[in-house]
Protein backbone atom coordinates (compact mmCIF):
# COMPACT_ATOMS: atom_id res chain seq x y z
CA UNK A 1 0.00 0.00 0.00
CA UNK A 2 1.35 3.44 -0.88
CA UNK A 3 0.59 6.76 0.73
CA UNK A 4 1.89 9.76 -1.22
CA UNK A 5 4.76 11.72 0.27
CA UNK A 6 3.85 15.13 1.60
CA UNK A 7 5.42 18.41 0.42
CA UNK A 8 4.80 20.63 3.42
CA UNK A 9 3.65 19.14 6.69
CA UNK A 10 4.50 16.77 9.48
CA UNK A 11 5.17 13.05 9.80
CA UNK A 12 4.77 11.41 13.19
CA UNK A 13 6.71 8.18 12.91
CA UNK A 14 7.61 5.28 15.22
CA UNK A 15 4.26 5.39 16.98
CA UNK A 16 3.81 2.27 19.09
CA UNK A 17 1.45 0.00 17.14
CA UNK A 18 -2.11 0.58 18.35
CA UNK A 19 -1.53 4.11 19.69
CA UNK A 20 -2.06 5.94 16.40
CA UNK A 21 -5.81 6.34 16.88
CA UNK A 22 -5.39 7.72 20.41
CA UNK A 23 -2.81 10.26 19.23
CA UNK A 24 -5.06 11.19 16.29
CA UNK A 25 -7.91 11.83 18.74
CA UNK A 26 -5.90 13.69 21.40
CA UNK A 27 -4.28 15.99 18.81
CA UNK A 28 -7.70 16.74 17.34
CA UNK A 29 -6.49 15.79 13.85
CA UNK A 30 -10.03 14.92 12.80
CA UNK A 31 -10.87 18.63 12.99
CA UNK A 32 -8.22 19.76 10.49
CA UNK A 33 -9.27 20.72 6.98
CA UNK A 34 -6.12 19.27 5.42
CA UNK A 35 -5.38 15.68 4.44
CA UNK A 36 -4.33 13.44 7.34
CA UNK A 37 -3.23 9.84 6.85
CA UNK A 38 -3.23 7.40 9.75
CA UNK A 39 -1.36 4.25 8.91
CA UNK A 40 -1.67 1.40 11.40
CA UNK A 41 0.43 -1.74 11.73
CA UNK A 42 3.06 -0.64 9.23
CA UNK A 43 6.16 -2.83 8.92
CA UNK A 44 9.12 -1.58 10.91
CA UNK A 45 12.61 -3.03 11.11
CA UNK A 46 13.15 -1.67 14.61
CA UNK A 47 9.68 -2.08 16.07
CA UNK A 48 8.17 -4.94 14.12
CA UNK A 49 4.91 -3.04 13.74
CA UNK A 50 4.29 0.66 14.12
CA UNK A 51 1.72 3.35 13.38
CA UNK A 52 2.45 6.50 11.34
CA UNK A 53 0.54 9.75 10.96
CA UNK A 54 1.11 12.10 8.04
CA UNK A 55 -0.36 15.61 8.13
CA UNK A 56 -0.41 17.52 4.88
CA UNK A 57 -0.07 20.99 6.44
CA UNK A 58 2.54 22.74 8.64
CA UNK A 59 0.42 22.85 11.81
CA UNK A 60 1.54 23.48 15.41
CA UNK A 61 1.66 20.15 17.24
CA UNK A 62 1.06 19.70 20.96
CA UNK A 63 4.29 17.88 21.72
CA UNK A 64 3.23 17.43 25.38
CA UNK A 65 0.49 15.09 24.19
CA UNK A 66 2.93 13.09 22.08
CA UNK A 67 5.55 12.96 24.83
CA UNK A 68 2.94 11.75 27.31
CA UNK A 69 1.15 9.18 25.17
CA UNK A 70 4.14 7.77 23.31
CA UNK A 71 7.53 9.32 24.14
CA UNK A 72 9.34 7.16 21.56
CA UNK A 73 7.79 8.83 18.52
CA UNK A 74 9.74 10.89 15.99
CA UNK A 75 8.28 14.07 14.55
CA UNK A 76 9.64 15.12 11.15
CA UNK A 77 8.96 18.57 9.73
CA UNK A 78 8.71 18.46 5.95
CA UNK A 79 9.25 21.55 3.83
CA UNK A 80 9.30 21.51 0.00
CA UNK A 81 9.44 17.73 0.12
CA UNK A 82 12.57 17.68 2.33
CA UNK A 83 12.89 16.76 6.00
CA UNK A 84 14.18 19.96 7.60
CA UNK A 85 13.87 18.93 11.25
CA UNK A 86 13.52 15.71 13.27
CA UNK A 87 12.38 15.85 16.85
CA UNK A 88 12.49 13.16 19.51
CA UNK A 89 9.87 13.47 22.21
CA UNK A 90 10.51 13.45 25.95
CA UNK A 91 8.10 13.09 28.87
CA UNK A 92 6.70 16.57 29.52
CA UNK A 93 7.09 17.99 33.04
CA UNK A 94 3.50 19.14 33.01
CA UNK A 95 0.30 18.15 31.19
CA UNK A 96 -2.11 21.00 30.76
CA UNK A 97 -5.57 20.21 29.42
CA UNK A 98 -4.47 16.82 28.07
CA UNK A 99 -6.10 14.44 30.54
CA UNK A 100 -8.85 14.97 33.08
CA UNK A 101 -8.69 14.28 36.80
CA UNK A 102 -11.10 11.47 37.62
CA UNK A 103 -11.20 12.02 41.39
CA UNK A 104 -14.80 13.00 42.20
CA UNK A 105 -13.52 14.83 45.29
CA UNK A 106 -11.13 17.04 43.28
CA UNK A 107 -12.01 20.72 42.88
CA UNK A 108 -11.78 20.24 39.10
CA UNK A 109 -14.89 18.02 39.31
CA UNK A 110 -17.09 21.00 40.22
CA UNK A 111 -15.26 24.04 38.80
CA UNK A 112 -15.70 23.56 35.08
CA UNK A 113 -13.46 26.51 34.10
CA UNK A 114 -10.37 25.06 35.78
CA UNK A 115 -7.71 23.63 33.50
CA UNK A 116 -6.79 20.08 34.45
CA UNK A 117 -3.04 20.14 35.14
CA UNK A 118 -0.86 17.17 36.01
CA UNK A 119 2.79 17.24 37.11
CA UNK A 120 5.37 14.55 36.39
CA UNK A 121 6.34 13.23 39.83
CA UNK A 122 8.18 10.05 38.88
CA UNK A 123 9.79 9.96 35.43
CA UNK A 124 10.93 6.33 35.83
CA UNK A 125 7.34 5.19 36.35
CA UNK A 126 5.88 7.87 34.03
CA UNK A 127 3.72 8.89 36.95
CA UNK A 128 1.71 12.10 36.78
CA UNK A 129 -0.38 13.56 39.60
CA UNK A 130 -3.09 16.20 39.59
CA UNK A 131 -1.65 19.45 40.96
CA UNK A 132 -4.84 20.05 42.96
CA UNK A 133 -5.64 16.72 44.63
CA UNK A 134 -2.48 14.65 43.84
CA UNK A 135 -4.50 11.83 42.30
CA UNK A 136 -2.65 9.77 39.69
CA UNK A 137 -3.66 10.03 36.02
CA UNK B 1 3.66 27.83 47.78
CA UNK B 2 4.36 31.26 46.34
CA UNK B 3 1.93 32.41 43.65
CA UNK B 4 2.40 34.57 40.54
CA UNK B 5 2.00 37.72 42.66
CA UNK B 6 4.81 36.59 44.99
CA UNK B 7 2.34 35.88 47.83
CA UNK B 8 3.16 32.95 50.15
CA UNK B 9 0.48 30.45 51.18
CA UNK B 10 0.41 27.26 53.21
CA UNK B 11 -1.35 24.43 51.41
CA UNK B 12 0.53 21.35 52.57
CA UNK B 13 2.81 20.72 55.52
CA UNK B 14 5.51 19.97 52.93
CA UNK B 15 5.40 23.64 51.87
CA UNK B 16 7.36 24.20 55.07
CA UNK B 17 10.98 23.12 55.44
CA UNK B 18 12.12 21.43 58.64
CA UNK B 19 13.82 24.70 59.53
CA UNK B 20 10.62 26.70 59.01
CA UNK B 21 8.69 24.24 61.19
CA UNK B 22 11.33 24.59 63.89
CA UNK B 23 10.98 28.38 63.66
CA UNK B 24 7.18 28.17 63.95
CA UNK B 25 7.48 25.85 66.95
CA UNK B 26 9.94 28.28 68.56
CA UNK B 27 7.61 31.22 67.91
CA UNK B 28 4.68 29.26 69.40
CA UNK B 29 6.73 28.43 72.50
CA UNK B 30 7.64 32.11 72.80
CA UNK B 31 3.96 33.08 72.48
CA UNK B 32 3.06 30.60 75.25
CA UNK B 33 5.70 32.14 77.51
CA UNK B 34 5.02 35.80 76.57
CA UNK B 35 1.41 36.17 75.40
CA UNK B 36 1.23 39.89 76.20
CA UNK B 37 4.06 40.79 73.86
CA UNK B 38 2.00 39.42 70.94
CA UNK B 39 -1.33 41.00 71.89
CA UNK B 40 -1.09 43.87 69.37
CA UNK B 41 1.06 42.32 66.64
CA UNK B 42 -1.81 42.08 64.13
CA UNK B 43 -3.58 45.29 65.07
CA UNK B 44 -5.41 46.61 62.00
CA UNK B 45 -5.16 43.29 60.15
CA UNK B 46 -8.12 41.13 59.15
CA UNK B 47 -8.35 37.36 58.84
CA UNK B 48 -11.07 36.00 56.53
CA UNK B 49 -12.28 32.55 57.57
CA UNK B 50 -13.86 30.98 54.48
CA UNK B 51 -15.41 27.74 55.70
CA UNK B 52 -17.32 25.94 52.96
CA UNK B 53 -18.03 23.01 55.27
CA UNK B 54 -18.77 22.84 59.00
CA UNK B 55 -15.98 23.08 61.55
CA UNK B 56 -15.93 24.10 65.16
CA UNK B 57 -12.40 23.63 66.30
CA UNK B 58 -10.40 24.82 63.34
CA UNK B 59 -12.48 27.91 62.60
CA UNK B 60 -12.69 29.02 66.22
CA UNK B 61 -9.01 28.28 66.69
CA UNK B 62 -8.12 30.56 63.77
CA UNK B 63 -10.47 33.23 65.07
CA UNK B 64 -9.10 33.00 68.62
CA UNK B 65 -5.56 33.11 67.23
CA UNK B 66 -6.25 36.30 65.27
CA UNK B 67 -8.04 37.99 68.19
CA UNK B 68 -5.17 37.15 70.53
CA UNK B 69 -2.82 38.83 68.07
CA UNK B 70 -4.97 41.97 68.20
CA UNK B 71 -6.48 41.49 64.73
CA UNK B 72 -10.03 41.17 63.48
CA UNK B 73 -11.97 38.40 61.77
CA UNK B 74 -14.53 38.33 58.94
CA UNK B 75 -15.93 35.35 57.07
CA UNK B 76 -18.57 32.66 56.81
CA UNK B 77 -18.97 29.24 58.32
CA UNK B 78 -20.93 27.34 55.68
CA UNK B 79 -21.15 27.41 51.89
CA UNK B 80 -24.87 28.25 51.96
CA UNK B 81 -24.16 31.63 53.48
CA UNK B 82 -21.60 32.58 50.82
CA UNK B 83 -21.78 33.37 47.11
CA UNK B 84 -20.68 29.79 46.44
CA UNK B 85 -24.39 28.99 46.79
CA UNK B 86 -24.95 31.25 43.77
CA UNK B 87 -22.30 29.38 41.83
CA UNK B 88 -19.32 31.69 42.36
CA UNK B 89 -15.99 30.02 41.64
CA UNK B 90 -13.30 29.58 44.26
CA UNK B 91 -10.98 31.74 42.14
CA UNK B 92 -13.45 34.65 42.09
CA UNK B 93 -14.15 34.26 45.82
CA UNK B 94 -10.41 34.49 46.52
CA UNK B 95 -9.99 37.58 44.35
CA UNK B 96 -12.95 39.24 46.05
CA UNK B 97 -11.86 38.45 49.60
CA UNK B 98 -8.38 39.77 48.76
CA UNK B 99 -10.02 43.22 48.57
CA UNK B 100 -11.35 42.96 52.13
CA UNK B 101 -8.85 41.02 54.23
CA UNK B 102 -5.13 40.54 54.82
CA UNK B 103 -5.06 36.75 55.07
CA UNK B 104 -7.45 33.86 54.32
CA UNK B 105 -8.04 30.60 56.17
CA UNK B 106 -10.07 28.30 53.91
CA UNK B 107 -11.80 25.00 54.50
CA UNK B 108 -13.45 23.35 51.52
CA UNK B 109 -14.87 19.87 50.90
CA UNK B 110 -13.15 19.63 47.51
CA UNK B 111 -9.50 18.61 47.36
CA UNK B 112 -7.29 21.34 45.95
CA UNK B 113 -9.76 24.20 46.46
CA UNK B 114 -7.34 26.17 48.70
CA UNK B 115 -4.70 25.80 45.98
CA UNK B 116 -7.06 27.40 43.48
CA UNK B 117 -7.64 30.20 46.00
CA UNK B 118 -3.90 30.62 46.61
CA UNK B 119 -3.21 30.82 42.87
CA UNK B 120 -5.67 33.70 42.50
CA UNK B 121 -5.51 35.63 45.78
CA UNK B 122 -3.31 38.64 46.39
CA UNK B 123 -3.13 37.80 50.10
CA UNK B 124 -1.80 34.63 51.81
CA UNK B 125 -4.10 31.60 51.95
CA UNK B 126 -3.94 28.98 54.68
CA UNK B 127 -5.43 25.58 53.89
CA UNK B 128 -7.69 24.83 56.85
CA UNK B 129 -8.59 21.41 55.42
CA UNK B 130 -9.50 20.38 51.87
CA UNK B 131 -11.58 17.22 51.83
CA UNK B 132 -9.52 14.14 52.63
CA UNK B 133 -6.40 15.76 51.22
CA UNK B 134 -4.41 18.11 53.48
CA UNK B 135 -4.83 19.83 56.82
CA UNK B 136 -1.45 21.41 57.54
CA UNK B 137 -2.41 23.51 60.57
CA UNK B 138 -3.69 20.42 62.36
CA UNK B 139 -0.28 18.91 61.72
CA UNK B 140 1.36 22.02 63.14
CA UNK B 141 -0.75 21.51 66.27
CA UNK B 142 0.32 17.85 66.35
CA UNK B 143 3.96 18.81 65.96
CA UNK B 144 3.95 21.37 68.76
CA UNK B 145 2.25 18.79 71.00
CA UNK B 146 4.88 16.19 70.17
CA UNK B 147 7.65 18.72 70.83
CA UNK B 148 6.16 19.82 74.16
CA UNK B 149 5.39 16.26 75.31
CA UNK B 150 8.50 14.47 74.04
CA UNK B 151 11.02 17.30 73.83
CA UNK B 152 12.10 16.14 70.37
CA UNK B 153 10.90 15.09 66.92
CA UNK B 154 13.44 12.34 66.23
CA UNK B 155 13.69 8.68 67.28
CA UNK B 156 10.01 8.12 67.95
CA UNK B 157 7.69 5.20 67.20
CA UNK B 158 4.41 6.70 66.05
CA UNK B 159 1.25 4.61 65.87
CA UNK B 160 -1.58 5.99 63.77
CA UNK B 161 -4.90 4.26 64.19
CA UNK B 162 -8.33 4.33 62.55
CA UNK B 163 -9.19 5.83 59.19
CA UNK B 164 -5.85 6.02 57.43
CA UNK B 165 -7.43 6.17 53.99
CA UNK B 166 -9.43 9.39 54.17
CA UNK B 167 -7.72 10.77 57.29
CA UNK B 168 -5.96 13.85 55.95
CA UNK B 169 -4.37 14.59 59.33
CA UNK B 170 -2.67 11.21 59.20
CA UNK B 171 -1.21 11.82 55.75
CA UNK B 172 0.13 15.23 56.75
CA UNK B 173 1.55 13.90 60.04
CA UNK B 174 3.36 11.10 58.20
CA UNK B 175 4.72 13.62 55.67
CA UNK B 176 5.96 15.91 58.41
CA UNK B 177 7.43 13.33 60.80
CA UNK B 178 9.06 11.31 57.99
CA UNK B 179 11.64 14.06 57.70
CA UNK B 180 13.12 13.42 61.14
CA UNK B 181 15.79 10.84 61.88
CA UNK B 182 14.88 7.56 63.50
CA UNK B 183 11.10 7.96 63.20
CA UNK B 184 9.08 4.84 62.40
CA UNK B 185 5.36 4.28 61.97
CA UNK B 186 2.87 1.59 62.94
CA UNK B 187 -0.18 1.96 60.71
CA UNK B 188 -3.20 0.42 62.46
CA UNK B 189 -6.44 0.23 60.47
CA UNK B 190 -9.07 -2.09 59.04
CA UNK B 191 -8.17 -3.45 55.60
CA UNK B 192 -10.63 -1.09 53.90
CA UNK B 193 -9.15 2.02 55.48
CA UNK B 194 -5.41 1.45 54.94
CA UNK B 195 -3.25 4.37 53.80
CA UNK B 196 -3.54 5.21 50.08
CA UNK B 197 -0.85 3.90 47.73
CA UNK B 198 0.75 7.28 47.26
CA UNK B 199 1.38 7.64 50.99
CA UNK B 200 2.73 4.08 51.27
CA UNK B 201 4.93 4.49 48.18
CA UNK B 202 6.32 7.80 49.41
CA UNK B 203 7.34 6.12 52.68
CA UNK B 204 9.01 3.26 50.81
CA UNK B 205 10.89 5.64 48.53
CA UNK B 206 12.21 7.57 51.53
CA UNK B 207 13.11 4.32 53.35
CA UNK B 208 10.90 5.21 56.30
CA UNK B 209 10.36 2.11 58.48
CA UNK B 210 6.68 1.23 58.83
CA UNK B 211 4.45 -1.75 59.49
CA UNK B 212 0.77 -2.13 58.68
CA UNK B 213 -1.44 -4.05 61.09
CA UNK B 214 -5.04 -4.44 62.19
CA UNK B 215 -4.02 -5.20 65.80
CA UNK B 216 -4.04 -2.10 68.05
CA UNK B 217 -3.37 -3.97 71.30
CA UNK B 218 -0.48 -5.90 69.78
CA UNK B 219 1.18 -2.71 68.62
CA UNK B 220 0.58 -0.77 71.86
CA UNK B 221 3.76 -1.64 73.87
CA UNK B 222 6.07 -0.37 71.11
CA UNK B 223 4.54 3.07 70.74
CA UNK B 224 5.84 6.45 71.93
CA UNK B 225 2.88 8.24 70.38
CA UNK B 226 -0.57 6.90 69.54
CA UNK B 227 -2.45 9.09 67.08
CA UNK B 228 -6.12 8.07 67.08
CA UNK B 229 -8.51 9.19 64.33
CA UNK B 230 -12.23 9.19 63.76
CA UNK B 231 -13.87 7.28 60.92
CA UNK B 232 -15.46 10.24 59.14
CA UNK B 233 -19.02 9.80 57.94
CA UNK B 234 -18.67 12.69 55.48
CA UNK B 235 -15.90 10.93 53.52
CA UNK B 236 -18.07 7.93 52.60
CA UNK B 237 -20.30 7.77 49.56
CA UNK B 238 -21.96 4.69 51.03
CA UNK B 239 -23.60 4.85 54.47
CA UNK B 240 -23.41 1.06 54.89
CA UNK B 241 -19.62 1.10 54.61
CA UNK B 242 -19.45 3.84 57.22
CA UNK B 243 -21.64 1.96 59.69
CA UNK B 244 -19.64 -1.22 59.21
CA UNK B 245 -16.28 0.48 59.85
CA UNK B 246 -17.01 3.26 62.33
CA UNK B 247 -16.38 1.25 65.50
CA UNK B 248 -13.29 -0.59 64.29
CA UNK B 249 -11.07 0.79 67.05
CA UNK B 250 -12.14 2.09 70.44
CA UNK B 251 -9.38 3.03 72.86
CA UNK B 252 -10.38 2.06 76.38
CA UNK B 253 -8.47 2.23 79.65
CA UNK B 254 -7.69 -1.51 79.66
CA UNK B 255 -6.04 -1.22 76.24
CA UNK B 256 -3.55 1.23 77.75
CA UNK B 257 -2.46 -1.33 80.37
CA UNK B 258 0.40 -2.59 78.26
CA UNK B 259 1.33 0.83 76.85
CA UNK B 260 4.45 2.76 77.84
CA UNK B 261 4.02 5.02 80.87
CA UNK B 262 5.19 7.98 78.81
CA UNK B 263 2.98 7.24 75.81
CA UNK B 264 1.27 10.33 74.39
CA UNK B 265 -2.24 9.79 73.02
CA UNK B 266 -3.15 12.35 70.36
CA UNK B 267 -6.37 12.84 68.40
CA UNK B 268 -7.22 15.65 65.97
CA UNK B 269 -10.78 15.73 67.40
CA UNK B 270 -13.73 15.72 67.24
CA UNK B 271 -13.98 12.21 68.61
CA UNK B 272 -17.15 10.19 68.42
CA UNK B 273 -16.48 7.11 70.49
CA UNK B 274 -13.01 6.00 69.43
CA UNK B 275 -11.47 7.20 72.71
CA UNK B 276 -13.31 6.40 75.91
CA UNK B 277 -13.92 9.50 78.05
CA UNK B 278 -12.47 7.49 80.95
CA UNK B 279 -9.05 8.08 79.41
CA UNK B 280 -9.38 11.87 79.45
CA UNK B 281 -7.91 12.12 82.96
CA UNK B 282 -5.02 9.75 82.19
CA UNK B 283 -1.81 11.82 82.04
CA UNK B 284 -1.06 10.18 78.70
CA UNK B 285 -4.11 11.81 77.09
CA UNK B 286 -2.85 14.87 75.19
CA UNK B 287 -5.72 15.62 72.81
CA UNK B 288 -7.11 18.65 74.61
CA UNK B 289 -3.60 20.08 74.99
CA UNK B 290 -3.36 19.56 71.24
CA UNK B 291 -6.37 21.86 70.73
CA UNK B 292 -4.68 24.63 72.69
CA UNK B 293 -1.39 24.07 70.91
CA UNK B 294 -3.25 24.43 67.61
CA UNK B 295 -4.16 27.98 68.49
CA UNK B 296 -0.56 28.89 69.32
CA UNK B 297 0.74 27.38 66.09
CA UNK B 298 -1.92 29.22 64.07
CA UNK B 299 -0.81 32.44 65.76
CA UNK B 300 2.79 31.70 64.79
CA UNK B 301 1.73 30.89 61.23
CA UNK B 302 -0.35 34.06 60.80
CA UNK B 303 2.63 36.12 62.00
CA UNK B 304 4.94 34.36 59.56
CA UNK B 305 2.66 34.70 56.52
CA UNK B 306 1.82 38.33 57.27
CA UNK B 307 5.49 39.07 57.90
CA UNK B 308 4.73 40.99 61.09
Amino acid sequence: MNIDSIKNGIVIDHITAGKGMEIHRLLGLGNLDCMVALITSANSEKMGRKDIIKIDAPIELDTDVLGYVDPGVTVSIIRDGETVEKKKMTLPDELEGVVRCRNPRCITSTEQELTHIFKLVNPAKREYRCIYCETKV
Amino acid sequence: MINKYGIPSLLSILDLSVQEIDELVSTAEHIIANPKSYAQRCKGKKLATLFFEPSTRTRLSFEAAMYELGGNVIGFSEANSSSAAKGESVADTAKTISCYADIIAMRHPKEGAPMVAAMNATIPVINAGDGGHNHPTQTLADLLTIKLEKGRFDHLVIGVCGDLKFGRTVHSLIDAMSRYEGVSFVLISPEELKVPDYVRNAMKEKNIPFVETTDLEGAMPTLDILYMTRVQRERFFNEEDYLRLKDSYILTADKLDNAKQNLSVLHPLPRVNEISVAIDDDPRACYFKQVLNGKYMRMALILKLLGV
